[in-house]
């Protein structure tokens, strides 16, 4: 049994207490003597040329401060993208130019215009109703593939097409991959659509800019999943203000799931405005404006096919794909769809030679970026579908046709044709484990039991690789990366022994108050309610990258260790003088250092004054203090995976689909606080339902959003899901940082949608409907019911 | 401009209003009790929901002038007389029932007027009464074993069925 605050124990969170009582302290809950509050006002077409902007009634009316348009932004740079895919020919991607406020054109509904900043927000909204802009609509493109004809529209004059790039991946296998297919056996196709989907956190994003103009210093208070990046890109790209003037700030971030890792126009706005006004000025998103103006997720539209021999192994694997960039580069858009789609593709199979096509494709679109799983959801989605529809087409069972393909466990570590290399899993174990947690083998009474009821009950099973912790930082640089993937921690022990640790990670909802701190008390063995860790703020963190990917334990939980192993070899060293023995004989237990053999010890905070009040300390050779500061860069990402199975009922009148148990068994190396990995799980699997199920961003044709409210964006509720069984006993401990974790925190949303979509494919098969091979989500009734009367 | 008097966690409060102001706006910029969160402007996801006069409200769907006279209570009012979390927190923090916490407020108080009218819910019943509470976090996996865990029933139990 772990101690509770050690690594292993489900220690309640103590983030919570403030949470729950109402003291949590969000970016909107921020407000500074003096701020003028900023309204922006969006583009309401798609496509359209701005004629002319008059917001001089604007700026006469009650406490209308100013009314900023492009050309106040004359002299600033644009937004920046973080990220450069190189094509299949060896060309640099075409990278449109993406300015703060919309700059002679708009190119997305929602693409701001011009904003107004008034005394109160009220003035501000009102005021800009008086704000004239004369626009000529123009032709919208809204479809990947019309894009790319040579007479479509163009989303950027300044860019020879559409097309973002063409990447290929391996494009050495290609030919053989082509020929592979030429001797196949047998080839499953399939063609899918990953819907496109609104992350939608529940606390909208606000910006607060601040300026102190005597010492020329900016605050900006964010809701940032990575507060550096944001001050890196800010300041250096856009705004031109050295970091030593520019304090970035995420408080309390109310969920994010992506779309708050990227540098958006508002805060560019904000920490502008605040300096030309000489006062803070505060913005504050609704959630009808998330719609139009947070970075959307997945919108891949993909053609899949694979290849086997005559024994059902899998030989090839190829799979073309559009993705939808919208009508900018958000922060990280072009790398979700290639290195972190394009890896992936080998799942957890031997598949041999993969060659993978992806044309990034610019749309009046709002921009899409990474959303919890960003390219790994996309590669599951189309892997998991596929294997399920060739044991159909086989005859085979979809669960055997899994197992023999498996890559096995002896076979680790794993080079995938696909560049990466698997360090630890076991596949075969969770497949078993998930067969079992969701009695697999009482489904046939049960789905006897369903057809009693007039249900058509289905068994859906998928099974996913992901890799997090996305590194090491020289290798994702020749890929593109314009900034490094390490994390940072400094570890500050005080006088009396408590623990301050500075973590350049930021939680989100993540619970790192509590976990990181469980990490550092087992390392020395004091209470971990003798630790804090401070986040979220980058004038007293180090520089660090923030919190995505499922990096943070992998990635800034190593840089904690890193650190606090330095504080311990100090503080050994200490020991070692105290006790007038070597170093070399000096154990820390418990928070104890004793000499080996010996009864002599000194415990923790003898070592730690003694740093601080340094009487009877080796000054010639040590400095005083203890404190220290480490940087983590992985040699490699970690690979958790998992099987997923899923029950269904589909009403045959209706169509309308019922998720009656949800069983996931996944493998996260080593787990530090169960209680918070599981309900990173049950989250995910709540947005990977939501997916397959309800969840749609949609356009007409002219690009107007039809889906920009919670009115017509179908979010999941309490009432739509079952309770989840969730299991994490099969670990196969990551072998390249030094807690052996993988990351958890995209799991649930990675393997759910497949799981989902195969059951409901089952129960209509069962049902003796084999003709329906393929339902593109979300599996409305609407969907399911046209499918089943097409 | 009007003036509005309450009682807002057992004091008496008043202040300037438009008419369009509403409740939760008045909760968060003129009190300070930023605890009542916004999540929404289409009255939907129940961030803000509080107590009046003793009923579950979305306060981001009344205005303030709406409650004048009324008893309110908000997030800030639910923990035990001595600062300790009240039962309904209690359980929310024991069963994992957040995590961001921006849900957690409404979700809270959306729990604690179901407890109220029936203290022995289902399962089923507390996935029907925060139907108008969203989250994004949790799955609702957890918030629904803290509900049932807070109302005395054996949520291990229910959860491992
Ligand atoms: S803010 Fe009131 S329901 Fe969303
Ligand atoms: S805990 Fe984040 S929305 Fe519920």
């Amino acid at each position: 049994m772990p101690k509770d605050g050690g690594i292993g124990a489900s220690t309640k969170r103590r983030e919570d207490v403030r949470f729950l009582t109402g003291k949590g302290r969000y970016t909107d809950d921020i407000n500074i003597r003096g701020q003028a509050y900023a309204w922006f006002i969006r583009s309401d077409v798609a496509h359209g040329k701005i004629n002319s902007i008059d917001s001089s009634a604007a700026e006469a009316m009650p406490g209308v401060v100013k009314v900023f348009t492009a050309a106040d932004f004359a002299g600033v740079g644009g937004i920046p993208c973080g990220w450069q895919v190189t094509d299949r020919f060896g060309k640099v991607m075409q990278e449109p130019k993406h300015p703060v406020l919309a700059d002679g054109k708009v190119r997305h509904v929602g693409d701001p215009i011009a904003v107004v900043v008034a005394e109160t927000l009220e003035q501000a909204r009102d005021a800009a109703e008086a704000v004239e802009i004369d626009i000529t609509e123009l032709p919208a493109v809204v479809n990947m593939k019309a894009a790319l004809l040579p007479d479509s529209p163009k989303v950027h004059e300044e860019l020879t097409s559409n097309l973002c790039y063409d990447w290929g991946f391996v494009e050495e296998n290609k030919a053989a991959v082509d020929e592979a297919f030429e001797k196949a056996a047998h080839v499953t196709t399939l063609e899918l659509v990953n819907n496109r989907l609104v992350a939608n956190p529940m606390e909208p994003r606000v910006a607060v800019g601040d300026f102190e103009s005597h010492s020329g210093q900016h605050t900006l208070y964010t809701t940032s999943q990575n507060p550096h990046v944001i001050r890196l890109l800010m300041g250096a790209f856009v705004l031109g203000i050295p970091e030593h003037k520019l304090r970035v700030v995420a408080p309390d971030v109310g969920g994010g799931f992506g779309s708050k890792i990227y540098h958006y126009a508002e805060e560019a706005f904000v920490t502008f405005a605040a300096k030309a006004l000489n006062r803070p000025v505060k913005w504050t998103s609704s959630r009808s404006e998330a719609f139009l103006s947070d970075a959307q997720g997945r919108d891949h539209v993909t053609k899949i096919q694979l290849a086997l021999d005559a024994d059902n192994n899998f030989t090839a694997l190829r799979t073309d794909t559009y993705a939808n960039m919208g009508a900018y580069l958000s922060t990280f858009a072009p790398s979700i769809p290639t290195w972190l789609h394009g890896t992936l593709m080998a799942g957890n199979y031997r598949t041999p030679l993969i060659y993978v096509n992806v044309k990034a494709v610019f749309t009046n679109t709002i921009p899409v970026d990474a959303y919890r799983g960003a390219g790994r959801p996309e590669a599951t989605f189309q892997l998991e579908r596929l294997v399920d529809k060739a044991a159909r087409e086989l005859g085979v069972s979809p669960i055997e046709l899994r197992r023999q393909n498996f890559i096995k466990p002896d076979q680790f570590p794993y080079q995938t044709p696909v560049a990466v290399v698997y360090d630890t899993g076991n596949y075969h174990a969770t497949l078993d484990r998930v067969l079992e947690i969701s009695n697999y083998a009482g489904f046939e009474a049960r789905a006897a039991e369903s057809k009693a009821r007039g249900k058509l009950r289905g068994f859906g099973l998928a099974h996913y690789i992901e890799a997090c912790g996305i590194a090491p930082s020289n290798l994702v640089g020749q890929l593109g990366a314009r900034a490094g993937l390490y994390e940072s921690a400094s570890v500050r022990v005080n006088a009396t022994g408590s623990i301050t640790v500075f973590t350049g990670s930021h939680s989100h909802g993540q619970g790192h108050e509590t976990s990181f701190a469980q990490v550092v008390a087992e390392m020395i063995g004091i209470d971990a309610g003798q630790i804090d860790i401070v986040h979220g703020d980058t004038s007293n963190t180090p520089m660090g990258m923030g919190t995505y990917g499922s990096r943070s334990l992998a990635v800034g939980g190593s840089a904690i260790v890193k650190a606090t192993n330095k504080i311990i070899n100090k503080a050994k060293k200490i020991a070692a003088h105290l006790l007038e023995a070597s170093e070399g004989d000096i154990e820390l237990k418990d928070g104890k250092f004793t000499v080996a053999g010996t009864d002599k010890s000194v415990d923790w905070v003898g070592v730690t004054l003694a740093a601080y009040v340094p009487h009877n300390y080796p000054l010639e050779s040590m400095e005083p203090g203890l404190e220290e500061t480490a940087f983590y860069d992985p040699s490699n990402f970690t690979y958790p995976s998992g099987g997923y199975a899923c029950e269904v009922e589909v009403c045959p009148e209706t169509g309308k689909v019922t998720i009656c148990a949800f069983s996931a068994a996944d493998d996260f190396g080593n787990i530090v606080n169960p209680m918070i990995v599981e309900g990173q799980v049950q989250g995910g699997l709540a947005q990977g339902i939501g997916q397959a199920l309800m969840e749609n961003c949609a356009y007409d044709e002219n690009g107007q959003l039809l889906s920009g409210s919670f009115m017509d964006y179908a979010m999941p509720r309490a009432d739509d899901f079952p309770m989840f069984t969730v299991d994490h006993s099969c670990n196969t401990p990551c072998t390249h940082n030094p807690l052996g974790v993988k990351g958890c925190g995209e799991a649930g949303a990675i393997g759910s949608p497949p799981a989902v979509v195969n059951a409901v494919i089952d129960a209509l098969h069962r049902a003796g409907r084999t003709d329906i091979a393929h339902i593109d989500m979300p599996l409305t009734p609407s969907r399911v019911w046209s499918a089943m009367n097409a | 401009m009007a003036k509005v008097s309450m009682t807002v966690n057992g004091k008496a409060v008043s202040g300037e209003v438009e008419g369009r102001t509403l409740l939760s706006t008045f909760l968060r910029e003129g009190l300070g009790l930023t605890g009542t969160h916004i999540g929404c402007d289409t009255s939907q996801c129940g961030a803000c929901t509080v107590h009046v006069d003793g009923k579950q409200v979305k306060s981001c769907a009344m205005f303030a002038a709406e409650a004048d006279g009324a008893e309110v209570r908000t997030i800030e009012g639910m923990a035990n007389a001595d600062g300790s979390l009240s039962v309904i927190q209690q359980a929310f923090q024991d069963h994992h029932g957040l995590q961001c916490g921006f849900c957690t407020p409404g979700m809270v108080m959306a729990a604690a007027s179901l407890l109220a009218d029936n203290p022995k819910p289902t399962e089923a019943e507390v996935r029907h009464h925060l139907e108008g509470n969203m989250c994004r976090c949790t799955g609702y996996h957890n918030i629904v074993k803290a509900v049932l865990a807070a109302s005395g029933q054996d949520a291990g139990q229910i959860a491992a069925e």
